[in-house]
């Protein structure tokens, strides 16, 4: 299309702007081909091409138009994109138009103008507020079942694809001195000053055009339009190297302590964002923010002031100013200010048609408009058209053709942020508006309309004000530099909220559908309180947060219930500002990047052999190493098993955590966290502790080595590495500073394998350097500082978690690689077999050790059969609390073994014991099965458990039964250890 | 929030572990005669204050010094933090 057919077919485009008419921009709305250009922004562009209907409400399915013309917006939620890329509930109105844009209306079924939904409007006097609550009480069934579903078909706003998002969301950090936030007027003298003065200087803005109303209003400053001067201050700002300019940036939460959250919209406004970031989360720490969020405009209630074509007075301007176009070509404005005023002048200024300005003051017109009819002390009571205006009617019966009425309550300040950290806006009775109390966020100041200073020449000089106060803190100097000479213009509002007389409905709340009616309902059934007010009608309580809303709706509370607006209350603001996507929370925290994957260093050596993995804690394990012709993970398990107790068998036990102590009093130490006693391990020797938490309660296990006189090293489970090194050094710390020991987390710097079976020895020998692993020179419980193949720096140890003859070897995590394979290959003699964690885990139930399963945070040590294992004779952590009464009792469940009776019965891990025959109900409950395997050394199923009184049950058979899957088997209580009980082959 | 380190100075509450009152610092003796009595108290008893509280702060994702932040619950105003090992020698923790 050329840019002369595209001019025509936007009809009511007009001169000027901030447009390029050189880029035109094709886009689609409810399949309808449309063009814009560079600059507009979706709303711009419908409305430049005469689309004044644009969406349904949501409850009513009410024909509804663009209000405003930014984040405020509450009618014009479109869903953009298409397929994956769908995204609903946009705003038209901060939507930039790119070329390819595609948009839907929401909240209809059937076409836009003839939605099928809209039957809900006639039933109106049904939907009001409190409907659901009162009548989808009865029966109680139904609501889950019928009302509910019902309900949210018919309701709801846009609708999501369903489909997995494609895009790149990031995170970011940004430092700085001073954190502006808005690009107006107030927000760019302040950025500039700031900048100037050398601070380093974030001016963040949500448009992408900053300059806020300068770009929307008629102003001139210093003889320069208001758009051209903040051009001239956005070039100066760009210019500075300590000054940070975030166009397209929400900064949308005040946090604790000068911490705020932005989020930056990268490439929202192309058609796709081939593969650059979508949106940034900022996390932007700063010592100072100035707050200049500029204000919002309210509208008046009156009858059907929700039709398509009634919009803000001051969206108005910025349509006609900003991006060339009339929302209309007869327009009519009602105003209780001055400020709407404005819009009439610009409006003829243009030479667009101004049917009548009506203004609710009984006052004299603030000044005459070649031929605009002013209606002074007047009020529209109603609007008609059945999808669009087309005539006002007055209170005094009059009535004005208008296919757009300009509707202008006065100005809200944007006081927001400063409520985040509980801060509460107190009343002006002057501008008729909440301004910023003088509990601000630590840290923030406030300048121009957000401050309540709504004109240009006052916003200005409060920035001024502000930002020397904010370098004067920062120890800075400020820059001598005399404000500019602006137009100006007072608002001179005296407070008008809602017609009484009207003709109709009148709308508070346009996105949840709220009417000065369901306030009054609110009030005579007893909810005043604003909280209340809120939550009754869902007044505020739309993706808008009730902007335009709130203020409007409370102040018609309070004359409800005559009361000041003050006295009635004030809603407070939390984060965010506006609407910030969940994918933007998230950044790169998706799927299997929510959080790191640790590898072991095995990994790639296992990933060679086709092994099968398995999470454990962020860790990938080899859970098992299938062979060929083995279709059944048991298959693998089960010779993985057999031939490490046959021959030998290795695997990767890095994960286990490791703790280095170090320091004269590491022994000391270890004797305070450990239950059992460690000053008296002989250098050269490893122990098994036990770990107890402060009530007495086992909170850890693993070994323990002695390396030398003042370094021993510690292993933890996997899955409390990080929290016992986090109770050590508290125990260090807090409890004893004054003990000569020093703690490093070393999990990851050694790599470790466990070598296990009767050839480990034989296997072995053929790797470490010339050091002598006879069961003489290295016993059971030995460990010693090693070399290995020609010179590599080891640690063995001679611990054994499967039973066997078996060695832990650890090199530094660089050699992990290389020591897996030199060991295979040493081993291949043996008929080596790497094992995996099911392996692992048979095997030690197969010995009865406690594992994960078995240490559940209720486990005392008596339970797991290591009561005598908490010496007396010192002090440790648990040490007091564990000798309490309930802790020790003869009839506590104890740590055993259970074998099926009928052998070829599989037993099950949850089950519960009862005795035989007795009633399964929980009175009869004597404990449950922690553990259960296949053991492929024994020919049958084993299982460890917790058993009331179970040391002195030896041989007794019960039912182990399982409610859940409703089935039952006769176990024998038996002895946990069910291979090598004596611990022969581990010693020998 | 930001914790002003002592040795380190201002860093994001997001480095940090939080575990609670910094009373934990004051572990009883084991052989008073009331030990039990008083671990229990030591274990399970706090104070819950609207306003100035002490607590135990440990910095896991940074140098892992444990300090005492006086934080006023009510405003997360900070106004002191110590290193826990200094606190706790000035306690007398010299055992």
């Amino acid at each position: 299309m050329s840019t002369e057919q595209s001019q025509r077919s936007q009809r009511n485009r007009v001169d000027g702007g901030l447009i390029d008419r050189s880029d035109t921009r094709t886009f689609e709305f409810n399949n309808k081909l449309l063009t814009g250009f560079a600059g507009d922004t979706l709303a711009s562009a419908l409305l430049a091409n005469g689309q004044r209907l644009v969406g349904r409400s949501f409850k009513y399915h009410r024909p509804r138009g663009i209000v405003s013309a930014g984040v405020e917006e509450a009618n014009a939620l479109v869903e953009l994109r298409s397929g994956n890329l769908t995204e609903p509930n946009t705003r038209a109105t901060v939507t930039e138009l790119f070329d390819g844009l595609v948009a839907k209306s929401q909240n209809h079924k059937g076409p836009l103008a003839f939605d099928v939904m809209a039957v809900n409007d006639a039933l109106a006097p049904f939907l009001s507020a409190g409907f659901y609550y009162k009548t989808f009480m009865w029966p109680k069934a139904f609501w889950e079942k019928l009302y509910e579903p019902v309900i949210r078909a018919a309701a709801g706003l846009g609708s999501l694809s369903g489909e997995e998002d494609p895009d790149v969301y990031d995170k970011g950090f940004i430092h700085c001195d001073v954190l502006v936030v808005g690009g107006g007027p107030a927000g760019l003298w302040s950025a500039l000053m700031a900048g100037r003065a050398g601070a380093r200087v974030v001016l963040a803005d949500e448009d992408f055009q900053l300059g806020g109303r300068l770009n929307a209003e008629t102003h001139t400053l210093n003889d320069q339009s208001g758009a051209s001067w903040a051009q001239q201050l956005i070039a100066e700002l760009e210019s500075l190297p300590n000054v940070r300019v975030m166009p397209r940036t929400t900064v949308y939460g005040a946090f604790d302590h000068g911490v705020y959250g932005a989020l930056e919209r990268k490439t929202d406004h192309l058609r796709l964002s081939e593969g650059k970031p979508r949106q940034v989360l900022w996390r932007v720490y700063t010592k100072r923010t100035v707050l200049a969020s500029g204000a919002t405009e309210r509208s008046i209630a009156f009858g059907n002031n929700d039709r398509p074509g009634v919009m803000l007075a001051g969206a108005v301007r910025t349509y006609l100013n900003r991006f060339a176009v009339t929302p209309g070509q007869h327009v009519a404005v009602f105003t209780n200010n001055n400020d709407g005023w404005q819009t009439a002048k610009d409006l003829v200024n243009k030479n667009i048609n101004v049917t009548a300005v009506i203004d609710s003051r009984d006052t004299d017109a603030p000044f005459e408009l070649n031929g605009v009819q002013a209606c002074m002390g007047a009020q529209v009571a109603s609007t008609s058209g059945r999808l669009g205006l087309k005539r006002i009617t007055l209170t005094s019966g009059k009535s004005f053709e208008a296919d757009c009425l300009a509707v202008s309550g006065g100005w809200s300040p944007n006081v927001h942020l400063t409520c985040h950290q509980r801060g509460r806006p107190v009343w002006n009775d002057t501008i008729a508006a909440f301004v910023p109390g003088a509990d601000l966020p630590s840290g923030m100041l406030v300048a121009g309309a957000a401050n309540g200073e709504l004109s240009l020449s006052d916003a200005l000089r409060s920035a001024q004000r502000v930002v020397n106060e904010v370098l004067n803190d920062l120890g800075l100097s400020a820059p001598a530099e005399a404000l500019p000479t602006t137009s100006d213009s007072t608002v001179d509002i005296t407070a008008f909220w809602h017609v009484k007389e009207s003709k109709g409905r009148a709308w508070v709340d346009w996105q949840n559908d709220v009417t000065t009616k369901d306030v009054a309902q609110a009030h005579l059934e007893g909810f005043h309180a604003v909280e209340h007010l809120k939550r009754y009608t869902t007044l505020g309580m739309a993706t808008d947060q009730g902007k335009t809303a709130n203020v409007l709706g409370l102040a018609i509370m309070a004359e409800y219930s005559g009361k000041s607006i003050p006295e009635t209350g004030t809603t407070i603001f939390r984060p965010p500002y506006t609407p910030v996507p969940i994918a933007a929370f998230a950044g790169r925290s998706r799927g299997k990047n929510f959080r790191p994957t640790r590898l072991t260093p095995s990994h790639d050596w296992a990933t060679e052999l086709g092994a099968q993995f398995v999470e454990v804690g962020p860790w990938l394990r080899a859970q098992w190493f299938p062979r060929a012709g083995e279709s059944h993970w048991r298959e693998s398990v089960d010779r993985e098993v057999l031939q490490t107790r046959a021959s030998v068998g290795i695997c990767d036990v890095t994960t286990l955590g490791k703790i280095d102590i170090q320091g004269a009093d590491a022994g000391v130490f270890l004797d305070r966290v450990y239950a059992n006693t460690f000053s008296s391990l002989a250098v050269g020797k490893v122990r098994y502790g036990l770990m107890l938490r402060e009530d007495g309660i086992a909170m850890d296990d693993g070994t323990t080595a002695r390396l030398g006189e003042h370094h021993y090293v510690m292993t933890t489970t996997t899955a409390n590495a990080v929290s016992v090194f986090r109770h050590m050094e508290f125990c260090r710390q807090c409890l004893w500073p004054n003990l000569d020991v020093h703690l490093i987390s070393a999990t990851d710097q050694w790599a470790q394998y466990a070598v296990a079976g009767p050839n480990s020895r034989s296997l072995l020998q053929k790797i470490v350097d010339d050091i002598d692993l006879s069961n003489e020179a290295f016993a059971f419980m030995a460990c010693a500082e090693i070399t290995v193949c020609g010179g590599t720096p080891a640690r063995l140890f001679r611990i054994s978690f499967s039973g066997e003859l078996a060695y832990e070897i650890a090199v530094p995590t660089r050699y992990g690689d290389s020591m897996i394979r030199e060991l295979m290959q040493a081993g291949e003699e043996f008929d080596v077999v790497p094992y995996g964690t099911e392996a692992l885990g048979v095997m030690r139930i197969e010995k009865g050790h406690a594992a994960g399963n078995e240490l559940i945070g209720t486990t005392t040590a008596a339970n797991i059969g290591l009561g005598r294992m908490v010496s007396k004779k010192k002090d440790s952590i648990g040490n007091v609390l564990s000798e309490r009464e309930g802790l020790n009792s003869e009839s506590d469940n104890r740590l055993v073994g259970f074998i099926p009776v009928d052998k070829s019965r599989e037993l099950q891990a949850g089950s519960h014991f009862v005795q035989t025959g007795h009633a399964v109900v929980t009175e009869n409950d004597q404990g449950w099965m922690s553990s259960v395997c296949y053991s492929p050394t024994l020919g049958h199923s084993i299982g460890i458990g917790y058993l009331q009184r179970g040391q002195d049950r030896m041989g007794e058979v019960l039912d182990a039964v399982s409610p859940l899957t409703d089935s039952s088997v006769a176990v024998e209580v038996v002895s946990p250890h069910f291979v090598d009980p004596e611990g022969e082959r581990l010693r020998g | 929030m930001m914790i002003n380190h002592p040795l380190l100075g201002l860093r994001d509450a997001a480095e940090f572990v939080y575990l609670g009152d910094a009373s934990l610092i004051n572990r009883p003796d084991r052989d008073a005669p009331d030990a039990a009595a008083a671990f229990y108290e030591y274990l399970h008893l706090r104070d819950n204050p609207a306003g100035t509280h002490r607590e135990l702060w440990y910095h896991e994702q940074g140098d892992r010094s444990w300090l005492v932040v006086t934080r006023n619950t009510l405003t997360h105003d900070i106004e002191s933090v110590e290193l826990a090992s200094d606190v706790a020698r000035q306690q007398g923790r010299d055992v």
